[in-house]
């Protein structure tokens, strides 16, 4: 087992990230020219990323899968991004923003890397407003904010739903100045098939052009991983369609830890799943359940004749609904965290006060809100989100209860990295959503963008500095390098050994078993014997996969299928991983819980006493079992308690 | 409901294309009009067929990939949506649909379905920014903006870069799209500064890319999925002429700024 080692800066929780910055060593502007670094993904990380240290001086080359930098799926995040501005007078701080969030992650997150996350918060807000994103704003100018689940003060900064594109615009034109600049070249419908490494650090990457399938070797002094996250490891999730763990999963397998893979959150208000052919879940952002309250009938017979279609929401006269967050979570009601407004929605429905056709939906009801504020002022905050509603599901929100249920849509495991965000591998660096770092077993809403702008923008142009400070004698690499041939040879051979199994099922098909099998026993439920039956049909089902695959067209042209089958390969072996990282961790602890640990109440219950670490794990070959590395959580600053919302 | 559809087909940018026939059955009315594309390409790929290719992405009608030319419009029959978000209710049993990729010199097809629209973002590049570096920013409270400039300039920004406009316009005119990153910026003080040479240098990058003039038929503002207003255009059409009578010339022309 190789030591871990997290890099904490000593001295007081304050003081670390200042004193980590006035210690760090730095590279001089002349030396900065000469070194590349090379950032794939274009999400609110690696947009972010790119552009500042394309500022700051350094060589870029900027990779995605998209047409466009502008299309990345940051770009569909909703609700918003918090700060600890405290411009609302409540009593916010950034201690109070750091403790949120490690309580939020129910104390399976490194305090050090945290508390950066809540320091450089606001600069964030003063850096997008700067470059022109147009956030929600009070009668007197100043900026509006609005409440989230997990706290009690509104840190929420927000522009209307669409808060995701327009830091996400925000950081693509900071990358579009600097393309111009000529200090960024970017290369769009490009992807990722593995990092290469010579003598063990990072040194490149092979990637495929989507459009003439040439497969191609890029080299740099270090590498930077914003992929995202593996949420469509569930098939049906609020990713993008493209969103995919290639990238992160090939670093996997050539030395980097994979941290808390188990660890998938499950978010509370996605739109209910509706038929077979269905291919994505939509997100109804959080920031609904500010003023939608949240209920099932009381009475399973009422329920029973909802689910039949002989009677209506709004039939259900008050007292015979039954507000189930506000009744078991007073203090907090509505905004309790995402892991247990989800489970409590799949407790309700798996009793049989579930409503819709199939019994798997509750209602998010804005009639309260409604009657008093008026229709007015309820269209002006969600009217896009009601909009979109109502042109899936063909019913008017304004006037008939919202239906939701929990879909997967965010993943806190990730690469792990220590805290200059530096993967296992030397010069291989994981930011945004593909790290493991700061939300612990669970994220609070409006975390996400925060966390990819702070790594992007704040954290990672210093950090990375450290590393590349004693590469400036080193000269540029030459792709002809042997470790480069062999990388793509085997790249490339793996896409052949794809294309020739013409089998008879197509890629879809193997990827919605997997989703089943997933969300069946890797899921919100998850316990010993399901989890262990999860590996074995994921191992056979991957064996399956290379001897029955049907992948049509051609090698040398744009192949949707071949990309998609490259990337449900990979599936296929994470989520044994994740299976696997959720059995060995028997305790419950935010988005994972497992059911044999919960209280009387059905709460769940942590084991600090043997679990209080970071699941890091090492691939030792593909036959082989996977080697668990630990990396110990100490609790200097905060007291850990038992999550309580009531 | 069952439906017969004509599609674009076209192997790669250099190839001929042309329409295939195909029939497509059982499909549920509550699908959305992608799925329904998932479910002929499924039953292609089964076949051992090439699938039809096409550009999505999110599926929640705001990543801009999706770019359908359904029935002779963009993104199809419905007001203010995406193709993504696009759902077969809308259609009725037996009707047929034609389905082509967006049209226009600057986004050349690359295969069936799918454009190249690098051209945006070399627009965007050309000034779609406002000059500034990570960090060393003053408080963001530090310069109220009246909430009115604010809205108008949210619902500038709200633009999602798919193109529609472009392929909804007979002179493939782009003027809908920069208009709208020009007045975001235009209605912010922090755009003000650049204010000038951002809508020369934007206007002239869209000019030699060679996307077509404005006439005003209005065609880009009714077929938009997020509803952008053709009133951008004017306040762009404002801001080129007063950059042109002020008659500063950046000095950096070609460098950016």
């Amino acid at each position: 087992m190789a030591e871990l080692n997290s890099k904490i800066p000593k001295g007081q929780l304050a003081e670390k990230w200042t004193n980590y910055k006035a210690n760090t060593n730095l590279v001089n502007p002349a030396n900065k020219r000469r070194l590349e670094i090379i950032v794939v993904g274009t999400g609110l990380a690696g947009a972010s990323a790119a552009a500042s240290l394309a500022e700051l001086g350094f060589k870029v080359k900027n990779f995605c899968y998209q047409d466009s930098p502008r299309r990345a799926h940051s770009i569909a995040a909703q609700g918003g991004i918090n700060a600890a501005k405290n411009y609302q007078n409540d009593g916010d701080s950034v201690y109070r923003l750091f403790y949120d969030t490690i309580k939020g992650g129910d104390y399976r997150a490194r305090e050090a890397n945290v508390y950066r996350l809540a320091e450089v918060s606001n600069a964030i807000i003063d850096q997008c407003v700067a470059q022109g994103v147009p956030f929600a704003r009070e009668y007197g100018g100043l900026l509006d904010n609005r409440s989230f689940g997990g706290a009690q003060v509104s840190r929420t900064f927000y522009a209307r739903g669409q808060t995701g594109q327009q830091l996400l615009l925000g950081a693509y034109s900071a990358l579009s100045r600097q393309v111009k600049k000529g200090n960024v070249e970017l290369y769009t419908r490009h992807e990722m098939l593995d990092v290469v490494l010579v003598e063990g650090r990072a040194r490149g990457i092979v990637v495929r052009d989507m459009v003439t399938g040439a497969i191609e070797r890029y080299a740099a002094h270090a590498v930077v991983l914003a992929t995202g996250g593996y949420g469509n490891v569930f098939f049906l999730s609020t990713n993008a369609m493209g969103s995919n763990a290639t990238a992160i999963w090939k670093a996997y397998k050539r030395g980097a830890y994979f941290g808390n893979p188990s660890f998938t959150q499950i978010h509370p208000t996605c739109i209910p799943v509706h038929g077979d052919f269905q291919s994505k879940l939509t997100l109804m952002s959080e920031s609904l359940r500010n003023d939608g309250r949240i209920w099932v009938p009381k009475s399973k017979e009422d329920a029973e004749k909802i689910r039949q279609g002989k009677l209506k929401p709004t039939q259900i006269k008050e007292e015979d609904r039954d507000y189930y967050l506000e009744r078991r979570y007073p203090a907090f009601g509505n905004l309790v965290p995402r892991d247990v407004a989800s489970r409590a929605a799949k407790e309700r429905c798996d009793a049989g006060y579930g409503v819709g056709d199939t019994g798997l939906a509750v209602y998010l009801d804005f009639s309260d809100a409604i009657n008093r504020l008026g229709k007015k002022v309820i269209e002006a905050r969600y009217g896009n989100l009601f909009q979109m509603y109502e042109k899936i599901v063909d019913e008017n929100p304004y006037e008939t209860p919202m239906m939701i249920y929990p879909a997967v849509h965010y993943t806190m495991g990730g690469l792990w990295v220590d805290y200059e965000l530096m993967t296992t591998i030397p010069g291989l660096y994981a930011i945004g959503e593909a790290n493991f770092s700061d939300h612990g077993a669970n994220r609070l809403g409006a975390s996400a963008l925060m966390q990819g702008l702070a790594d992007g923008y704040f954290v990672l142009p210093y950090t990375i500095q450290n590393y590349l400070s004693d590469q400036i004698r080193v000269p540029k690499f030459s792709t002809d390098l042997p470790e480069f041939k062999q990388t793509e040879e085997e790249a490339a051979g793996r896409l052949r050994k794809l294309m020739e199994v013409k089998g008879k099922q197509t890629v879809d098909s193997f990827h919605k078993r997997l989703g089943h099998i997933m969300w069946e026993y890797v899921g919100m439920g998850r316990n010993e014997a399901g989890l262990k039956k999860a590996i074995v049909e994921i191992a056979k089902l991957r064996e399956e996969f290379w001897k029955d695959v049907k992948i049509t067209g051609e090698l040398n042209e744009i192949n949707p299928e071949l990309e998609k089958a490259g990337r449900v390969a990979d599936f296929l072996e994470l989520g044994e991983l994740m299976a696997r990282d959720a059995l060995i961790r028997n305790e419950s602890c935010g988005g994972h819980f497992r059911e044999e640990y919960q209280t009387p109440e059905g709460e769940a219950l942590r084991d600090d006493q043997n679990l209080m670490y970071v699941a890091a794990w090492e691939f030792t070959g593909d036959s082989a079992e996977p080697r668990l590395n630990k990396e110990a959580l100490d609790y200097e600053f905060v007291e850990v308690k038992q999550r309580n919302y009531k | 409901m069952d439906l017969t559809l004509k599609i674009w087909r076209q192997k790669n940018a250099t190839s001929k294309g042309k329409f295939v026939t195909y029939k497509v059955t059982g499909i549920s009315p509550n699908s959305s009009f992608l799925e329904m594309m998932d479910i002929l390409n499924e039953g292609l790929v089964v076949k051992g067929e090439d699938p039809v290719a096409f550009d999505h992405d999110c599926r929640e009608g705001i990543c801009g990939a999706c770019s359908m030319y359904i029935n002779g419009r963009p993104h199809g029959p419905d007001k203010a949506i995406t193709t993504c978000q696009l759902h077969m209710r809308k259609f009725k049993d037996g009707d047929t649909i034609v389905i082509e990729p967006w049209r226009a010199r600057p986004f050349p097809v690359l295969k069936d379905l799918i454009v190249d629209r690098t051209a945006f973002d070399k627009i965007i590049q050309a000034g779609g920014y406002i000059s500034v570096n990570t960090g060393g920013i003053p408080d963001a409270n530090a310069i109220p903006i009246p909430r009115a400039s604010a809205e108008l300039s949210m619902d500038a920004a709200a633009c999602i870069g798919c193109g529609a406009c472009v392929a909804a316009c007979k002179n493939a005119s782009a003027m809908l799209f920069v208009s709208a990153k020009v007045s975001q910026f235009a209605l912010l003080p922090q755009g003000k500064p650049e204010a000038a040479e951002r809508v020369q240098a934007m206007v002239a990058e869209m000019d030699r890319l060679g996307f077509g003039n404005c006439t005003n038929t209005g065609a880009c503002e009714a077929e938009c999925p997020k509803e952008i207003s053709i009133s951008n255009i004017a306040r762009m059409n404002r801001e080129f002429l007063s950059a042109k009578v002020g008659a500063q010339i950046p000095k950096e022309q070609a460098g950016g700024f």
